[in-house]
């Protein structure tokens, strides 16, 4: 069982750490994302794993090995575990077989035992398992970016690791070949059993290929969770502008509603890393997700409001200005300023009549061009932080 | 892109460190001998040799002639490669070539076959045209190399905000070629400064002529050293000046662009005089010496006189020494290479640049201290094949150190990773990975070394075992007697054993440029590369 276990790492000479007092667990044979912006640590925090980085305190336990804790740092070589770096980094004087084959040499390794290693039915098991194996004496400068991340795979898969560590390996890749890459690897490493840890500034491709999230800024984790849990409960505002397209009103809590600029909005109350949840009658900050506005033609919303009756238990925004609120008249009037088009769905900039800007994100078929007069209401409970400082 | 900005150092590579201090003290041990017993000499006796009339001649002859070739040089290099670079040229490959080929040329074999020629040149004029004209590659090199991978962009927009071409030029291209027209030259300047044979051909009296005298008549070898002595100091002034020069122009310019256009320039009626100026100089550098060499290799007198025997065995002992000496001088520059590849920090450039300090030393004073040393310290190994060899190192080592840098910089640390995380240790990694791959530089490295040491010529007069004669020291003894019929054949011998490792040299390049290509698909990496190379 080769679950990793980094308890209370911290890691950083001159000065300020680059990481500070990180916990993270990945359960056994779990790819786990770490995502963060440029400097956050993450790669720090993957390397410090691989043991290319010592660690200045704290402990890396790897299956049931010790790998690092206050004193001992196992080198890199001895903690049996694959790397993928970014630049993919074949070994240029090796074909592609070889390169398979340099990774189960298991510290013998030279360009000759690579090349007579590089004949075993291993290396034919590993390549096809890559969909590599036509490619096998190609000289690594002949191969493309995608090909050549699946070689770096397939060697650092070859040493039979424990524990896979890939550092942003789809960075250099078109958009296109990102997404095949991406489903690949994430079956390879379940295919082999192998725990996993990816590293990434890309949110998008952290919640869609990785068991689980850990979201890094300034050397720390600010969560760790399901990409659903990452999303959904983000901890911190910060975390939510981070995974995902995010409006952020000011607003003040009353129980289980908090008041807002476009009226009373059903909330839940989110504690911050100390603990401390908002308490009643203070300043929160609240989060709505694009997605959770609903946007209809002002016309079309009147004709459905007379026609249908009001449905029970929806919490909709209530225009503060009491003249607003006919009956059936649910939401906030406003205008769509922008349209940002993208095929599948549409983020919709709206001015609502006083003054309040939103971003709303619709699908295709609910459509509305610039300059429409619509109708705006929101689905579900909202999350209220405390304002950060 | 990623945060590798924030990545803290790792621990301080100290076995590195410590060899590569072995290397610098084994390099500087020689001439801080030197150093230490002038100062620690007599002062009276000192006052002696400083009251000679002889001595501010000397030193204002050096000067003067240093200068002078520098400032030469300058002059015909840099519109040299401002025609490699950036004209339009018929044939610019194979005027490129031209361009490098007095570097092959040893300034004594040029400045014999200039008097074999013209028997009456002398002086100053005479040492001023031949040193000048060798030593002008370089500075086409190094600029020609900074031009190609500069961009006329800061031009093109000064063009357009008024300025005329040359002011263009001035605002737009000389800040990116300054450094490398400063690199240029040191070399030139610290070239002439330590050149013996052109010099004492010409019969001009500089510092390392009067040195050689002043050793072989041995009973003032004091005023060698001190003469000796002066030389450095002179020498480490120019280079230090030149650090401090370069200094300024890197702050002044903090970042020059690296990607964008080169604009090649139509000659137009500068065509001829263009051509001129690149045919010119190898003309008066190599084939005007090599023409009278070959011409009096096949006359009568010499062909009567040819010693067949005795020729092959100075080509055997050059070849000897000189692979010897590159060994020595691979050997030191290794650690000090790597070193600097891999890591930074002041102790690291500190240890850099000590070792490109032998950049400074004249081959003669190398030479002198060595005799000093091996006598007072290990006697017994005076006149040994291996103190010439260490010397040849010592000389040598700043051309290694600076292509073993390049060559393990152009490794990719992630290569290195990914074999640690593949259960090799350092030191396997090192060898079947980073060495494995430096390889092509490590042995042009070694050619280099190999060149160089087969035309010294003063280090090898005064360190050579008794009896063991290369071709550089047998074509010396026939043109000091002028018998100039008589040193042909090994001056045309040695030529053609030079011209080998240069020709392999060449090959190894275009062996580290495939390299480069497969390790760096984007060029980006090795423009970097080369830009380091260059400055």
């Amino acid at each position: 069982m080769s679950r990793l276990e980094v308890r209370d790492l911290t890691v950083g000479y001159e000065g300020a750490p680059v990481l500070h007092a990180v916990d993270v667990e990945v359960p056994h044979g779990e790819l786990l994302a770490i995502v963060g912006p440029s400097g956050c640590g993450k790669t720090t925090l993957l390397r410090t794993i691989a043991g290319l980085l010592r660690a200045r305190s704290g402990e890396i336990r790897i299956g049931q090995r010790m790998v690092t804790t206050h004193g001992i740092h196992l080198a890199p070589e001895k903690r049996r575990i694959g790397w993928v770096p970014q630049d993919a980094a074949l070994f240029p004087h090796l074909t592609v077989a070889e390169n398979v084959a340099f990774g189960m040499l298991a510290g013998r390794g030279s360009a000759r035992a690579a090349r007579r290693a590089a004949k075993s039915d291993e290396v034919r098991r590993l390549l096809d398992l890559v969909d590599l194996a036509p490619l096998a004496h190609r000289a690594p400068g002949q191969l493309s970016g995608g090909q050549a991340q699946r070689v770096a795979l397939a060697r650092a898969l070859a040493s039979g690791p424990e524990l896979v560590l890939l550092d942003e390996p789809f960075g250099a890749l078109d958009p296109m070949l990102r997404a095949d890459l991406r489903a690949a690897v994430r079956e390879l490493l379940r295919a082999e059993g192998v725990t996993g840890i990816l590293v990434t500034h890309d949110q998008a491709e952290a919640l869609s290929v990785a068991d689980r999230v850990a979201v890094m800024r300034g050397g720390e984790v600010l969560q760790l969770g399901t990409p659903e849990e990452v999303y959904r409960t983000p901890a911190t505002p910060w975390v939510a502008g981070f995974v995902g397209d995010a409006v952020f009103l000011p607003g003040v809590l009353h129980g289980d509603e908090v008041g807002t600029a476009i009226g009373r909005l059903r909330a839940v109350p989110v504690a911050d890393a100390a603990g401390l949840a908002p308490e009643d009658g203070a300043d929160v900050t609240v989060l709505v997700r694009p997605e959770e506005l609903r946007v209809v033609r002002a016309d079309a919303a009147s004709v459905a409001g007379g026609m249908a009756a009001r449905p029970a238990g929806t919490a909709g925004l209530r225009g503060t200005d009491p003249g607003d609120e006919g009956p059936g008249d649910e939401g906030l009037d406003g205008i769509v300023t922008d349209v940002e088009y993208t095929g599948h769905d549409a983020m919709l900039a709206l001015a609502l009549a006083d003054g309040v800007s939103l971003r709303a994100r619709v699908t295709a078929s609910e459509f509305v061009p610039r300059g429409t007069e619509v109708r705006v209401s929101i689905a579900g409970a909202v999350l209220a932080y405390r304002p950060e400082t | 892109m990623t945060d590798r900005v924030a990545t803290p150092s790792p621990r301080r590579p100290w076995g590195l460190i410590a060899a590569s201090l072995v290397a610098v003290a084994l390099a500087a041990i020689p001439v801080v001998h030197l150093v230490v017993r002038v100062l620690s000499a007599d002062p009276a006796e000192l006052a002696a040799v400083f009251d000679r009339p002889r001595i501010p001649l000397l030193v204002g002859n050096s000067v003067l002639l240093a200068a002078s070739v520098t400032v030469t040089a300058v002059a015909l290099g840099v519109p040299s490669a401002f025609l490699l670079a950036r004209a339009r040229l018929r044939w610019r490959g194979a005027w490129a070539v031209l361009a490098a080929l007095p570097l092959a040329m040893p300034s004594y074999l040029a400045a014999y076959g200039w008097l074999a020629w013209q028997p009456s040149m002398k002086g100053f004029w005479a040492a001023w045209l031949v040193l000048s004209f060798v030593s002008v590659p370089y500075v086409t090199l190094p600029v020609a190399a900074a031009l190609r991978i500069g961009s006329t962009g800061l031009d093109d927009v000064a063009r357009t905000l008024g300025r005329g071409p040359f002011g263009s030029f001035m605002l737009g291209t000389w800040p990116q070629i300054r450094p490398a027209v400063l690199a240029g030259a040191l070399l030139v300047c610290l070239y002439t400064l330590s050149d013996f044979g052109g010099v004492a051909l010409f019969r001009f009296p500089v510092l390392t002529t009067a040195i050689q005298q002043a050793y072989s008549a041995s009973f003032s070898r004091d005023e060698a050293a001190v003469l000796a002595v002066l030389l450095v100091g002179l020498a480490l002034l120019v280079v230090i000046g030149e650090q401090v020069a370069r200094g300024r122009a890197a702050r002044r310019i903090q970042a020059a662009p690296t990607a964008g256009r080169r604009r090649m320039t139509r000659l137009g009626p500068w065509t001829a005089p263009g051509l001129l100026l690149l045919a010119l100089v190898p003309a008066v550098a190599v084939v005007v010496p090599v023409a009278v060499l070959l011409s009096r290799v096949l006359t009568a007198e010499t062909l009567q006189a040819f010693d067949g025997a005795n020729l092959a065995q100075a080509i055997g002992n050059t070849v000897l020494l000189s692979a010897g000496g590159a060994v020595v001088a691979v050997a030191l520059a290794l650690p000090i290479g790597v070193l600097a590849a891999r890591h930074r920090g002041r102790m690291v450039r500190g240890i850099e640049s000590s070792g490109y300090l032998a950049l400074g030393l004249p081959g003669i004073v190398v030479g002198l201290s060595l005799v000093f040393f091996s006598l007072s310290v290990v006697p017994a190994l005076y006149q040994t094949a291996l103190v010439l060899a260490f010397g040849y190192g010592i000389l040598f080592m700043p051309k290694a150190i600076g292509s073993i840098r390049s060559a393990t910089g152009q490794v990719p640390t992630s290569l290195e990773d990914v074999s640690r995380t593949l259960g090799n240790s350092r030191a396997r990694t090192w060898w079947s990975v980073t060495a494995r791959l430096a390889r092509p530089g490590i042995f042009a490295a070694a050619l280099l070394a190999a060149v160089s040491a087969m035309k010294e010529l003063p280090a090898t007069l005064m360190l050579r075992p008794t009896g063991t004669d290369t071709l550089a020291v047998e074509l010396w003894q026939r043109t000091d007697i002028s018998a100039y019929g008589a040193a042909a054949p090994y001056a045309v011998a040695l030529l053609l054993v030079a011209a080998v490792p240069a020709f392999l040299l060449s090959d190894a390049r275009a062996g580290r440029e495939a390299t480069r290509e497969v390790i760096a698909p984007e060029t980006r990496a090795g423009r970097e590369a080369t830009r380091e190379a260059i400055a």
